[in-house]
């Protein structure tokens, strides 16, 4: 079977930065891939060269088994694309936005407000584009990008400069995007997002892909300890060392924290002593994977 | 053509909504219209005011028609105070001022004006041949006909309107052109429209409707306003040329303005550039003062404007009342120079900023 991309050794410079410094991987059918690193990573490079907005200085891409470079008009109906910045038309309303980009595909206007209604845009489809609020802003540019229905989406951190709460109302329209069997292709920079939402994450920093797996998978293979906190002197240090010989203890004057493979007996000796006071257990997370790889914090 | 209807539509509503663009492009050229029809409104040679110290018979004495002949060139008032009149024509409120005693018809007139001067001097000399062959019985063998060539009418609002009509359309239609070309690259609408079944000849030619369409709007405001009673511009028989003449000139003002915005990579440089352009453009071409007062070379430096023969061309048939035929030459020049223009501009296209 044709996988719906296909990435092979992908490089691209400009002047001595390795922007994509050899990318391979593959993206199945209905499947939501990530690809997640920090700023300066590569993700946009990626993508635009998967879209076929740039040319690959060498490696082959291959979108529904065709070549996007030079642009192919058998593929621009069933890709849609987000871009990162959001790029609206000057002094137009959403609906107007929506039915000028819908008009384009030979897709008629009554489609174009329906797609407004499922982004939860409706009440604002006489507002001016300029005046909606970020996450409006982005959810309009989603929008966009499916109002001809493609069958393979691509979002360019399509959560960047939202709030907490805006980026998890995104996160609800972008599942339901995926849940109707299109395949998703999503760069971001947040790590919990990824976790969140893809099926598949590539790890990019440099260039490079570090890592790719399931969330979930990535973060087993560490096996990396699991954070137990309470409040910072609810018992001793000396007495918390001595719960369970190989577990690290560290008091910040904050919190004790104690990093264990087995979390279940420290809970439990914790319990008996009653010092569970402000209790958090924190698993591993990507960016534990993250400092794995690179040796470095994670920095957005 | 896929995309056409809809990107017409879009940047046309995008152009309606700007009050910005929209001032400079209608009202700030009809106040010039305004200012320059209303200011210059009871200027020209057919409003030149003389005084009449006391009686003077050659003029008193006329006969009813050659009188109102006399009207349309000469505005005669009667001043019986010598000194007041002497100084009013010294003062250069007055071309000048007549009297007469017996035989003699005196004409006193200022040097600093020798135009208005000379004018009054040659027709008042022809009243004076006038009325001494009228007294000598003897029927006229030659008689002089003056003839304008301007069709009598030299109201400065048949010469106004072309030239700031000119000046408008090439206003609109380069920034029109640059700016759309800038801000959609920088608002990446560009490569946005690059991955829809739009292509690039429908993205162009709908800006080319929009512009042609905002020229006939400014044209037939500019005629509309102009043609008001109190301008009174009169319009002559082959205006209808000035529609086909004003397309060919926004298809050249836009390919400068293409040129620069497909050269600047902001907003604010293209309409620097644009800016630059347009306002030595505009002044060299004759729209704000006659392109005839002008150095001789600066005239032929100004050829390679096409403001320039699109304002010769609009003289010719809105005013001048020559033939279509008159202006193929500009209407070839403006073609020419869009394409050439045109060309040079997508060759320097780009759809990104980097
Ligand atoms: N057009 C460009 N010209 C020069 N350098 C670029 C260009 N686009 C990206 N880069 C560089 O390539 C690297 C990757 O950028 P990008 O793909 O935008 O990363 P990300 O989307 O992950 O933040 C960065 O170092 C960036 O500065
Ligand atoms: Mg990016």
């Amino acid at each position: 079977m044709v996988e719906t991309i296909q990435v092979d050794d992908v490089r691209k410079r400009y002047g001595d930065v390795a922007a994509v410094d050899g990318v391979s991987f593959a993206v199945r059918e209905g499947e939501f891939f990530g690809i997640l690193g920090p700023n300066g990573a590569g993700k946009t490079t990626t993508l635009e060269i998967i879209e076929g907005l740039r040319k690959a200085d060498s490696g082959s891409v291959r979108v529904f088994g065709e070549s996007p470079w030079p642009r192919n008009p058998a593929l621009l109906p069933r890709i849609g694309v987000q871009l990162q910045a959001s790029s609206f038309f000057e002094r137009l309303t959403a609906r107007e936005q929506i039915r000028t980009f819908a008009a384009l595909y030979g897709v008629g206007p009554a489609r174009a407000d329906e797609m407004l209604e499922e982004v939860g845009l409706t009440e604002k489809a006489n507002t001016r584009s300029e005046k909606l609020s970020g996450g409006q802003m982005q959810r309009l540019s989603i929008a966009l990008a499916l109002v001809h229905d493609p069958e393979l989406v691509f979002l360019d951190e399509p959560t960047a400069a939202l709030d907490p709460q805006a980026r998890r109302n995104l996160w609800d329209l972008l599942r339901r995007i995926n849940s109707t069997g299109r395949t998703v292709v999503l760069s971001t920079h947040y790590l919990d997002e990824a976790e969140a939402l893809c099926d598949r994450v590539a790890i990019m920093d440099h260039g490079r892909v570090l890592e790719l797996g399931a969330p979930a998978a990535l973060v087993r293979g560490l096996a990396a300890p699991t954070r137990v906190s309470v409040v910072s002197g609810a018992l001793p240090v000396e007495e918390a060392r001595t719960i369970q010989s190989g577990a690290a203890v560290d008091d910040d004057g904050v919190s004790l924290t104690i990093a264990t493979t087995e979390p279940g007996p420290v809970l439990a000796a914790l319990a008996e002593r009653d010092a569970l006071h402000g209790l958090s257990v924190r698993g591993a997370t990507l960016e534990d994977v993250f400092l794995h790889l690179t040796g470095r914090e994670y920095r957005a | 053509m896929k995309g056409l209807g809809p990107l017409s539509r879009a940047m046309l509503l995008g152009f309606l909504r700007d009050r910005v663009t929209l001032f400079f492009t209608i009202v700030f050229p009809l106040m010039f219209l305004v200012l320059f029809g209303g200011l210059f409104k009871d200027a020209g040679v057919s409003q030149t005011e003389i005084l009449q110290i006391g009686n003077v018979p050659v003029i008193d004495q006329m006969p009813a028609d050659a009188r109102t002949e006399l009207d349309k060139v000469l505005k005669v008032e009667r001043r019986d105070d010598r000194q007041a009149a002497l100084q009013a024509v010294r003062d250069g409120d007055y071309a000048a001022a007549v009297e007469q005693d017996g035989g003699r018809v005196i004409v006193h007139y200022s040097a600093a004006d020798q135009v208005r001067s000379g004018t009054v001097r040659s027709i008042l000399n022809l009243l004076v041949q006038d009325a001494n062959q009228a007294a000598s019985g003897v029927p006229p063998r030659f008689n002089l006909e003056l003839s304008q060539v301007e069709d009598e009418s030299l109201e400065a609002i048949q010469f106004v309107t072309p030239g700031l009509l000119g000046w408008a359309i090439a206003t609109g239609a380069t920034f029109g052109a640059s700016l759309t070309l800038v801000s959609w690259r920088r608002k990446r609408i560009l490569r946005r429209l690059r991955l829809s079944p739009a292509r690039v000849p429908a993205i162009v030619l709908a800006r080319v409707l929009v512009s042609v369409l905002i020229a006939l709007g400014q044209t037939a405001i500019f005629l509309g306003v102009a043609s008001l009673p109190y301008f009174g511009l009169r319009l002559s028989g082959y205006w209808w040329m000035a529609v086909p003449l004003v397309v060919c000139a926004t298809l050249a003002f836009m390919s400068i303005g293409l040129l620069a915005g497909a050269w600047a990579k902001t907003e604010e440089s293209a309409s620097a550039i644009v800016n630059l352009i347009v306002l030595p453009m505009a002044f060299l071409s004759g729209s704000f003062i006659p392109a005839d007062n002008l150095p001789g070379w600066i005239r032929t430096v100004s050829n390679v404007f096409p403001l320039k023969h699109l304002n010769d061309a609009m003289l010719d048939v809105m005013v001048r009342g020559q033939p279509p035929t008159a202006v193929l030459p500009q209407v070839g020049i403006l073609i020419g120079f869009a394409v050439v223009v045109a060309a040079l501009a997508m060759w320097l296209f780009r759809w990104d900023d980097v």
